[in-house]
């Protein structure tokens, strides 16, 4: 599914809604809300989210007028309202103490992406008979059924997701295919675009000695 | 009751609702809501089968093309979810929180009465008193948008009288995890 970016408020309920419109009393059309298309909050809540300087870019850059509603010298004093001098820093010093807690977070996030590794493992079945597993597609937000999906039908034969014994999800295709998908995740094809080869590794699996 | 779900674990199955339930679904959420029924219809239209998500804990999410419209949890009122309550903001009977409470309420923690007593707040008054056990639309000092629903643990006269402790717990709030599911 696409996921329709909020920085669109037009999304497609309206249109259907005045086509259907010929039983006398009318709907009522829904109002249309704008979402921030950085923290997906409508925009007066962006100052409680752990984005607050982009979203306040983003709204500056798209929305000049609704900016100034929200961040104007006087918008700021008549917000602190109700609320001691006290309480709106502590509340300040929170929101920026969040944001930089969610900075580091989506660093890290970042960091473990790259250092994340992809081992393709081919796994004997029979002398002659392999299958490959593919495992840590997902950590570069591939999405494995996807992915499976491709495999079966470039090199038409069986591919599934399976857990494994550590119970994380993998792709799994039949055949000995591990060069044929460096290549395809050097090349980029399809969902597995994006993926640094550097990260690839093969590896085998022999069948233990006397296991048949 | 969102403050944590991810699709992949939390949800036990998608079943078309059977046609019989889904008029029993219609007549409850009109009686419930204050909403029209040809506005129901538009957001919701006969042809277009309700799905029922089951997930754990006994919420059920009912969706529509995939976006989720309805939750309950049980056998409870039904609630809308929070995107369809700003599109059609009417349809639920609102509370006000001020402004100290929302970094809470925006923590998934439920609301308590002072914040819903206090001068930035705002309960009906009192001939237009709602119920505990109402679903409720949480509003914020000074915003437009509704920032949460949830429901009355106490009536509102009642909470002018008490004054302490949880008033309205929260169902489902803006940044929770279902708000940011977009489509089941």
């Amino acid at each position: 599914m696409p996921s329709k970016k909020n920085a669109t408020p037009a999304n497609p309920a309206p249109a259907t809604e005045e086509l259907e419109g010929p039983p006398p009393p009318e709907p009522v059309s829904p109002v249309q809300v704008l979402y921030c298309a950085v923290c997906s909050f409508p925009p007066e809540y962006c100052e409680f989210g752990s984005s607050l300087t982009r979203c306040k870019e983003w709204l500056k850059e798209n929305y000049p007028d609704l900016y100034d509603k929200y961040y104007s010298e006087n918008a700021l004093t008549a917000k602190v309202g109700t609320l001691s001098l006290e309480a709106q820093t502590k509340l300040e010093k929170d929101t920026a103490k969040k944001e930089a807690k969610a900075e580091a977070k989506a660093d890290a996030a970042l960091k473990k992406k790259l250092a994340s590794q992809i081992t393709i493992k081919r796994i004997e079945r029979n002398k002659r008979k392999h299958v490959t597993a593919i495992h840590g597609l997902d950590a570069f937000g591939v999405d494995l059924k996807k992915a499976s999906k491709q495999f079966a039908s470039k090199f038409a034969t069986g591919s599934s997701v399976t857990k494994n014994l550590q119970g994380q999800d993998e792709v799994v295709v039949q055949g000995d295919v591990s060069d044929e998908i460096v290549d395809m995740i050097e090349a980029g094809v399809g969902v597995l675009k994006g993926i640094p080869v550097d990260n690839v590794e093969i590896v085998e699996e022999k069948k233990k000695k006397g296991g048949d | 009751m969102f403050k944590k779900f991810s699709p992949s674990t939390d949800i036990a199955g998608q079943t078309p609702v059977k046609s019989s339930v889904q008029r029993a679904i219609r007549a409850a959420v009109l009686s419930q809501w204050k909403i029209e029924p040809e506005t129901l219809e538009a957001i919701w239209p006969k042809k277009e089968g309700l799905v029922h998500v089951k997930c754990r804990e006994h919420i059920s999410i009912y969706t529509v093309h995939g976006e989720p419209l309805i939750i309950q949890h049980f056998d409870g009122p039904y609630y809308p979810t929070l995107r369809l309550l700003h599109k059609y903001p009417y349809i639920l009977p609102k509370v006000g929180i001020d402004r100290g409470a929302i970094r809470f309420l925006l923590a998934g923690a439920p609301m308590m009465c002072p914040g819903l007593t206090s001068k930035g707040g705002y309960l009906p008054p009192a001939d237009a008193a709602l119920p505990a056990g109402t679903p409720v639309a949480i509003h914020a000092e000074g915003k437009d948008n509704a920032v949460g629903i949830g429901l009355m643990k106490l009536g509102s006269e009642e909470m002018r009288r008490i004054n302490k402790d949880v008033g309205v717990e929260v169902t489902t709030y803006l940044g929770d995890d279902l708000w940011a599911l977009k489509a089941l």
